[in-house]
């Protein structure tokens, strides 16, 4: 019951990510034009920039997981002492 | 878990994809740093709305005190100084590679400054009264000061200030108009948001936590006593 969103979360993460990435690739194709200020064009050609997106996921995920394990812990005292 | 955690989760989750992947407009100076909005920005919209529930706190504890209110109050401002400090941080920071340096005479930058030493002396305060009602009522009392000038010095005393290099002095508020385009603000409000849950979210379990403590302690004093 417990770790049931656990193995859930995967599945979820993929769901909802799938999406994003669709419309970003769609963001993506349009070339840049000259004559315009410099942005880091090549950094997404070369979809490097999806390493620093993947680095950022894992960071923010890491930590969200931390924080919710620690919900949970301060759950599990509430109830100890609820009794 | 209470579902708008789940939101928050999602949010941020979002905000680390599109932050980086979505479109923005191609603006000089700025380039990719642009992308900073979605996090350094929202650390001052959770700041301000931390703080309001701190003061709206500290104002039912004078209202009507209580332990419980004062810990709100507490946990509450420690988030909104733990924002505000990352706000000045990731502005510093900005600052040194658009304007060429960590920090200038800017109102808007010593204001928030500021803000952030009335705060830390909300803290200080707590800390050197050992009574507990006292320290709470004292500190319910300069909690509601603290804000009351926090709120024009950040969004009032910039905007009437002349010069500011800070986006959204001068009467023109924010990235709006010029700089936020549609496509930025898919991505920005639920930064606002998702940041701001996440605020909330630690506040929560803090609270809890220091709730958790209370009970503890009274329970080893009850033992003490039988």
């Amino acid at each position: 019951m417990k770790n049931n969103w656990i193995s859930k979360l995967p599945s979820r993460a993929l769901a909802l990510l799938l999406p994003l990435l669709l419309t970003a690739f769609c963001a993506l194709a349009q070339a840049p034009a000259a004559d315009q200020p410099e942005m880091a064009d090549a950094l997404r050609q070369s979809g490097k920039i999806y390493v620093v997106v993947l680095v950022v996921v894992i960071i923010v995920s890491g930590l969200l997981l931390y924080l919710v394990r620690l919900d949970r812990k301060v759950s599990r005292l509430e109830q100890e002492l609820g009794e | 878990m209470k579902w708008w955690k789940y939101i928050a989760i999602g949010l941020l989750l979002y905000t680390a994809v599109m932050g980086f992947l979505g479109q923005v407009p191609r603006l000089a100076i700025l380039n990719e740093t642009e992308r900073n909005l979605y996090f350094h920005v929202p650390m001052w919209f959770g700041m301000t709305i931390i703080l309001g529930a701190s003061v709206y706190f500290s104002i039912r504890y004078l209202r009507s005190p209580s332990p419980r209110l004062d810990v709100l109050a507490h946990e509450s401002a420690k988030t909104g100084v733990l924002l505000g400090v990352l706000g000045l941080l990731t502005g510093s920071l900005w600052a040194r590679y658009t304007w060429g340096t960590w920090w200038t005479t800017d109102v808007k930058l010593n204001c928030a400054a500021i803000t952030m030493l009335i705060y830390l002396a909300y803290l200080v305060l707590r800390g050197s009264v050992q009574d507990e009602q006292q320290r709470a009522r004292l500190s319910a009392i300069y909690n509601v000061f603290a804000f009351a000038v926090a709120i024009p010095l950040l969004f009032i005393v910039p905007r009437v200030a002349s010069a500011s290099l800070h986006p959204g002095m001068g009467g023109n508020p924010g990235f709006s108009k010029y700089d936020l385009d549609s496509h930025m603000r898919l991505v920005f409000y639920p930064a606002v948001i998702g940041w701001t849950l996440l605020a909330v979210w630690i506040t929560e379990v803090s609270c809890r936590y220091a709730f958790i403590k209370e009970k503890m302690y009274e329970k080893q004093l009850d033992k003490q006593v039988a």
